[in-house]
């Protein structure tokens, strides 16, 4: 989903930059609380994975395809604040380097996968967690669903923006039907990943899924309440 | 698994998913830039800035063969998103007494 330069009219453009800004600024505040000497390396291996899974276009049918977004993915492995820097780290890495993602819409794809997309995953996930069996067992199945909207809406996101300044003058809906209709099965596959992911680290190391505190995480200590 | 086993681990996964599995990704144009060929906005998209980076569109430049042009510009992605992600996220993170470590 990574936006080119030429997509967007320039306002549209400096209104996301500061939209990626603001997130990434309270992003580098809050994140704080979620990295200690055990979770900043586990962050950063995190960004390096999403870096590789998105470079694994899977075909969804009629010559088009997909890729991982990562954004519920990173989410849950290292809570939300850290997700969103690892996403723009990514988009950083993407745009400077392999010239994927337009530098001057570099704001647009930290808006779109950075903040929208792991604010709905992550959002979405805690929703199925509540409604889910409390078990650990359940939060790959949680990040799965949130994976799932994430990206539709993401695109989403982008047909609004889109509407607002696209350099081209087609008919929203038209853009918009497109774009979700063919997201919604691009973010099967992103289901189906993070799904995957998450059941591989919480079979190995619970503890590592921030996603997972207060289900898993380090042995407790059992407490029983004794009458009188 | 001990957490540095562990790191190193999902480190290699990423190296082979980048460096090997890359090659085997589907190249047909991802859901947006499809619906920007179907609704007839592609033609828009700009050339990107040329930054001078060696691994512009996923290949290294000099390097002929293409899946090792595509495989050595994966790991370089994968090595720079986790020392860039890596060195910031060890900056912010909080400072734990030496004695809590594992």
């Amino acid at each position: 989903m990574h936006v080119p330069d030429g997509f967007l009219d320039a306002p549209t453009s400096v209104a996301t930059g500061v939209v990626a800004a603001v997130g990434v600024g309270l992003a580098l505040g809050k994140a704080r609380s979620e990295l200690d000497d055990r979770t900043a390396p586990m962050a950063g291996l995190v960004a390096a994975f999403v870096f590789a899974g998105q470079m694994i276009n899977f075909p969804v049918g009629a010559g088009t395809s997909g890729h991982l977004l990562g954004g519920a993915l990173a989410a849950v492995l290292v809570g939300p604040w850290t997700g969103m820097l690892c996403i723009s780290v990514v988009l950083l890495v993407q745009g400077l380097f392999m010239a994927d993602g337009g530098l001057t819409a570099l704001g647009t794809n930290i808006t779109l996968m950075g903040v929208v997309g792991v604010v709905v995953g992550y959002g979405v996930f805690r929703l199925a967690l509540a409604v889910l069996p409390k078990r650990v067992r359940s939060v790959p199945l949680a990040a799965a669903v949130g994976a799932l909207v994430s990206v539709p809406t993401a695109a989403a996101a982008f047909s609004l923006l889109f509407a607002i300044g696209g350099t081209a003058d087609i008919a929203p809906g038209k853009v918009f039907a497109a774009m979700v209709g063919w997201h919604v099965v691009i973010g099967i596959g992103e289901a189906i990943i993070t799904g995957l992911v998450i059941s591989a680290v919480v079979a190995s190391r619970p503890d590592l899924v921030r996603g997972a505190r207060g289900l898993a995480g380090r042995r407790t200590l059992v407490t029983e309440e004794v009458s009188a | 698994m001990k957490n540095r086993r562990f790191l190193l681990a999902g480190l290699l996964v990423a190296l082979l998913i980048a460096g090997v599995g890359s090659y085997y990704a589907s190249s047909h144009p991802d859901g947006l830039n499809y619906v920007a060929e179907q609704t007839g906005f592609i033609e828009h998209e700009k050339k990107p800035v040329d930054t001078g980076s060696p691994f512009q569109g996923y290949s290294t430049e000099g390097v002929h063969d293409a899946r090792l042009s595509g495989g050595i510009a994966g790991v370089a992605g994968v090595l720079l998103t986790l020392g860039i992600g890596g060195g910031l996220f060890w900056v912010l993170r909080r400072r734990t007494p030496a004695e809590q470590r594992d």
